[in-house]
């Protein structure tokens, strides 16, 4: 809602300062989001008359005009304007006047002729926007000689105000003028809106079919108008400053109204309707073209103003292209109504549309105005358009009509609600100011909600009221009270937090990457994942959920690469959402990517580029933190992104929760990363969910360690024969180091070499060898027989 | 005998000459050691006659105690040289850097979010989470927000369809807290939201921060009391103006925007504040009655307040960023400043 301060002013003008009423707008709940000058600073301009108009003798474009600017002696200016003429009145700058952008107007000659000032365009004068049409033409009543901007009242602001979408009330100069006597206590003042009489019997039949989406519909006809005339220049500044472009008469009388008194109307061309207005839904199939030239297909659930041929206008949204008003209008008819806001609620933004009707309406009008709007549209525009009006005709829904009850306030919920109990003159002043009747009985307030607060139906709707005006800063402040409570604390499961410091000692750096990803870069990394897909994404690349972590850590690592990063190393917590929307699961994942040297460049560390082994070394780390490292089994497998021979399944008892691995080739190669990536991700979960520590007690005997060192097929996994190893060597195991892996020279080929240190100790007595070469014994026979395995000799 | 003092001015002589502990060591054998020459001349005293054996003898323990302290003065000597030739040797530049991997950092917003839950956490608030994926229900209706309520515009919301869509607020957590649990309820609720709006001010996805606090007896003194206190931690300025400014919510009432004197000017006015000298920094209220009835919470005997922040927001005025979008370009020259 955009509106000038000095029209403000005429309804309600408290003692303030622009900036300090703005101030006062906004502490009300009105938020104040620009305070603007309606004219850009010049001075020097005056009302002046042309009194003749001769040729200039050297160029055929230019006038040499006589100006009578009020001094008492002709003025000479050289005109390049095309349409300035003898006799009108025209804004002139005098020699010393400063135009916007510091234009200064000095005695200047024009192809050999003496120019001494110049006749101005509305857009030099800053009062419109591009260039303008030659010379801005005044009323022929301006008074020559008065400062220009003076009589204009230029000196003032265009506020605008960022409503919230409970106060459709304030969507006018009444009610915004309210709120400003509200909060200020200065004296509201409504102008005075009289019946007009009317001056003949002509009216045209309404008949509302749909009184829940119609309660009350006023039409008026007013025969033999000239719409041609011209708006009046206070009207079509107003609407300026308000920002709203003047177009005809009969278009600036409704808006004028609607800015004024908060009523959308409508003005029809009464020749081009037939038979009678019908309120009703519209009929499926039925088309309408707008005033914007769009034409839409309407349904049953679409409120129109029909007449016998078909619908004329959406209701409450904009009127149809060929009922218009044209210049060619004679007669005209008006339409004053109250549609319900449920009926006109969204229907705008259904059709693309959002029109102040639409927005007035959704929020609702005041029901009780109507007729008032039709009075003072209908002597606005008789002042203009001249014609003779009609009576009203009036068709009301008392049944459907809002009805605003009283509401009660009990006293104190009011002072518990806010902390302090209000002054009853306080409570009284703030519900009259806001044309709310109350009165007491015992603890209760009854209060009188008017016509036009839809916002207003409870308790707290009041407690609102008076806190708003009152003053939010007036209220006190305190701490609340509550009972010490110590909260649960599950010591087995790790904090996120805990994990997310874990990545960044290792040097990583988290990364926060948009949920919603490309479908391609998606369908490259998890082909056949599904997830849900958005209707309507801010742009293709960002418009499917994310099924896996990894895109979006991709994506990001091709930034810091495309900007010359050579080692990055990141980490992203955050939700996947895999499934269908009616099978959708969203799982919090910890995810993480390397890329490039293994150090940081140094002076003392290799250039080695990572492996695969550097993330799962950080990847074990994360998983010893729950204390159920034994737990984590890494299962060789295959993944679409990754490379098949470089990937592991991540399993914790077996149940699989993530991967890890390199980027397949390929991927990387259709991504055009050049560098080896390695990637894991893994259900957050599993990395949480762990134990409390369980003491066992040291034993006071010494261990016994020995090495043996085995040589197996090339493709036998590490892991498993370290786990059968491991149960071999009996209850007494306390330490296993795996200390070499070895294959070439010396190992035939095909095989590999592996070297385990094993070490035992007895809780209570020292182990003989005896028993020692016994377990070592059952450990080689087992890895025999399971993996083919020979001790290396 | 005669040749005593020669003999121990050519040991003084040798000891002073030996260079290290292998050449000072020869001299002690080649002087003092048993087949030393001033040990034979010990073993010869019994030539001598009794008469002068002790006078000689005493000449020569004396001479070999002498030597024997000036071998123990000069292997002090060369010991200290050594460890100094040593140590000095061992020199390093101390102000080279260290080796190992360097310290990676969280990402800003974690960090901002981490720090609004740590404060609330100091007074019993409690940290609750929810899916991003919500229903209508969560996310409008039980907000007090009905289909074409006109304040559905406020947020411009992502959906999958008619009924699902990506929440739009953590709103939805406080109603899932509500309806799993009876007050007292004090709980925060961090984490991403989504609005279909992407432009220099505005990314698609955001983080927020939202409280609720209901027990029997809130008051809106106590919100505001809350907020401030908060705002006064949270920028570590305890003379940091705020106000509160009537608004709108639909799912509390009486509904406030909080302002702060501007961070970056003090209030005089400057870009960041638009010259007005204050910033909106968040949004707050005493919870809607519609809102506890949708979630079970009796209206009658419970009030509460809720509020709620954007997490970039208040990481841009603290940390002093000016874009917003480099919060997730996850650009490492910008991550790498908050570590």
């Amino acid at each position: 809602m955009k509106f000038s301060e000095a029209w403000l002013r005429e309804w309600v003008s408290p003692a303030l300062e622009t900036q300090a009423l703005a101030d006062a707008i906004t502490m009300a709940g009105l938020e104040v989001d620009a305070v603007e000058p309606v004219a850009a600073a010049f001075h020097g301009v005056v009302v002046a008359t042309v009194t003749a108009k001769s040729p200039h003798p050297d160029a055929d474009k230019l006038n040499v005009c006589q100006v009578d600017d009020g001094s008492g002696e002709p003025v000479q200016v050289v005109c390049g304007a095309p349409n300035v003429d003898v006799g009108q009145r025209v804004p002139f700058a005098r020699v010393g006047a400063v135009l916007p952008d510091d234009f200064k107007i000095k005695r200047a000659k024009l192809r050999g002729v003496e120019s001494c000032g110049m006749i101005c365009s509305a857009s030099e004068l800053g009062l419109e926007e591009g260039r303008s049409e030659g010379i801005y033409v005044l009323p022929s009543d301006a008074p020559t000689g008065q400062d220009f901007r003076a009589w204009l009242g230029l000196d003032d602001h265009t506020i605008e105000v960022d409503l919230t979408p409970n106060r459709g009330d304030c969507l006018s100069l009444r009610g915004i003028a309210r709120e400003v006597g509200s909060v200020t206590g200065a004296k509201v003042s409504e102008p005075t809106v009289s019946t007009v009489v009317a001056r003949n019997n002509a009216q045209f039949p309404v008949s509302v079919r749909d009184g829940e989406g119609c309660p009350r519909y006023l039409g008026r006809v007013i025969r033999d108008v000239d719409v041609t005339a011209k708006t009046p220049l206070w009207m079509r500044e107003r609407l300026r400053r308000s920002g709203i472009r003047s177009i005809d008469p009969a278009v600036d009388v409704t808006n004028y109204v609607m800015l004024e008194l908060g009523q959308p109307m409508h003005a029809f061309d009464l020749d081009s309707l037939e038979g009678g207005i019908e309120v009703r839904r519209a009929v499926a199939g039925e088309r309408l073209t707008l005033l914007d030239g769009q034409e839409v297909a309407l349904d049953d659930a679409t409120l129109v103003i029909a007449d016998r041929n078909g619908p004329l206008a959406i209701a409450g949204v904009m009127g149809g292209e060929t009922t218009g008003v044209t210049p060619r209008t004679r007669h005209l008819f008006l339409e004053a109504a109250f549609f319900s806001p449920l009926v006109v609620a969204g229907k705008a933004r259904d059709f693309g549309l959002h029109t102040d009707a639409s927005h007035r309406f959704e929020r609702g009008v005041d029901p009780d105005i109507t007729r008032t709007a039709m009075e003072r549209a209908t002597e606005l525009l008789l002042s203009i358009v001249g014609g003779a009006p009609g009576p009203i005709t009036e068709v009301r829904n008392p049944a459907t009509l809002p009805h605003r009850g009283s509401v009660e306030l009990r006293r104190d919920r009011l002072a518990s609600c806010l902390g302090v109990r209000l002054a009853d003159e306080e409570i009284q002043r703030i519900f009259r100011s806001l044309g709310m009747t109350s009165s007491v009985s015992g603890q209760t307030w009854h209060v009188q909600v008017p016509s036009w607060r839809f916002d207003v139906s409870i308790e707290e709707d009041l407690i609102e009221e008076l806190a708003r005006i009152h003053g939010y800063n007036r209220l006190p402040a305190t701490r609340p009270e509550a009972r010490l409570k110590l909260a649960a604390d599950d010591e087995a499961t790790q904090p996120l937090r805990r994990l997310r410091r874990h990545m960044v000692s290792r040097g990583y750096q988290e990364a926060v990457t948009y949920s919603f990803v490309s479908p391609e870069l998606q369908s490259l990394i998890v082909p056949d994942g599904v997830s849900p897909v958005l209707a309507n994404p801010i742009s293709s690349d960002m418009s499917v959920m994310r099924h896996s972590l990894f895109p979006g850590l991709i994506k990001a690592l091709t930034h810091n690469l495309n900007r010359q990063q050579q080692r990055v190393r990141l980490f992203e917590a955050g939700l996947v959402f895999q499934g269908p929307l009616d099978d959708l699961t969203q799982t919090p994942m910890f995810g993480g990517l390397i890329c490039g040297p293994r150090s940081a460049e140094g002076w003392s560390v290799s250039r080695e580029g990572v492996d695969f082994f550097d993330l799962k070394g950080d990847l074990e780390s994360l998983m010893a933190m729950s204390g159920c490292a034994e737990e984590w089994t890494f299962v060789s497998a295959s993944h679409p992104a990754l490379h098949p021979g470089r990937s592991a399944r991540l399993e914790r008892n077996g149940k699989p929760v993530g991967w890890l691995g390199a980027l397949h080739p390929q991927v990387r190669s259709q991504l055009d990363i050049k560098p080896d990536i390695y990637l894991f991700e893994v259900e957050q979960e599993a990395l949480t969910r762990g134990v409390i520590p369980k003491f066992k007690p040291l034993s006071r005997y010494p261990e016994v360690r020995r090495d043996l060192a085995f040589l197996v097929e090339e493709s036998v996994g590490v892991a498993p024969l370290v786990e059968t190893i491991r149960a071999q060597a009996g209850e007494w195991l306390t330490r296993w180091q795996l200390f070499d892996v070895y294959q070439g020279a010396g190992v035939e080929e095909g095989t590999k070499s592996i070297a385990l240190g094993l070490t035992w100790q007895h809780p209570s007595r020292t182990l003989n060898d005896e028993e020692i070469n016994q377990l070592i014994a059952d450990v080689v026979q087992a890895a025999q027989a399971r993996f083919g395995a020979r001790l290396r000799s | 005998m005669d040749h005593l003092p020669a003999l121990v001015n050519e040991a003084r002589a040798a000891i002073a000459a030996a260079e290290d502990a292998q050449a000072l060591d020869q001299v002690r054998v080649r002087f003092l050691g048993k087949k030393g020459e001033i040990t034979a001349l010990l073993k010869g005293l019994g030539r001598l006659s009794a008469e002068e054996r002790p006078a000689a003898g005493e000449r020569i323990n004396e001479a070999k105690q002498a030597l024997q302290q000036e071998l123990d003065h000069r292997k002090r000597v060369i010991d200290e040289a050594a460890l100094e030739a040593q140590l000095a040797a061992e020199r390093i530049d101390v102000t080279l850097p260290g080796r190992g991997e360097v310290s990676g950092g969280l990402h800003p917003v974690t960090r901002t979010l981490e720090r609004i839950e740590s404060l609330f956490q100091h007074i019993g608030f409690e940290v609750a989470v929810g899916p991003e994926i919500e229903d209508d229900f969560h996310n409008f209706e039980a907000l007090n927000i009905p289909a074409h309520h006109p304040a559905r515009g406020m947020a411009d919301t992502f959906y999958f369809d008619a009924t699902r869509l990506l929440r739009t607020h953590t709103s939805p957590v406080q109603v899932r807290t509500m309806q799993s649990q009876q007050p007292p309820i004090r709980i925060v609720c961090p984490g991403r939201v989504y609005r279909s709006d992407s432009d220099l001010t505005h990314t698609p996805m955001f983080h927020q921060v939202e409280g609720l606090l209901v027990d029997e007896g809130v008051s809106f003194a106590d919100l505001k009391g809350t907020i401030a206190d908060f705002l006064h931690a949270f920028f570590e300025r305890d003379d940091l103006e705020v106000r509160f400014r009537p608004s709108y919510f639909p799912f509390t009432e009486p509904s406030a925007e909080v302002d702060i004197q501007c961070v970056m000017c003090r209030g005089e006015g400057c870009r960041v504040c638009s010259q007005s000298g204050w910033l909106e920094v968040m949004g707050c209220g005493m919870v809607h009655p519609a809102v506890f009835r949708h979630s079970g919470v009796d209206p009658e005997r419970y009030t509460g307040f809720a509020f709620g922040m954007g997490a970039e927001r208040l990481a841009m005025l603290r940390y002093g960023v000016n874009d917003l979008r480099l919060f997730f370009d996850n650009d490492l020259r910008f991550l790498s400043q908050f570590n």
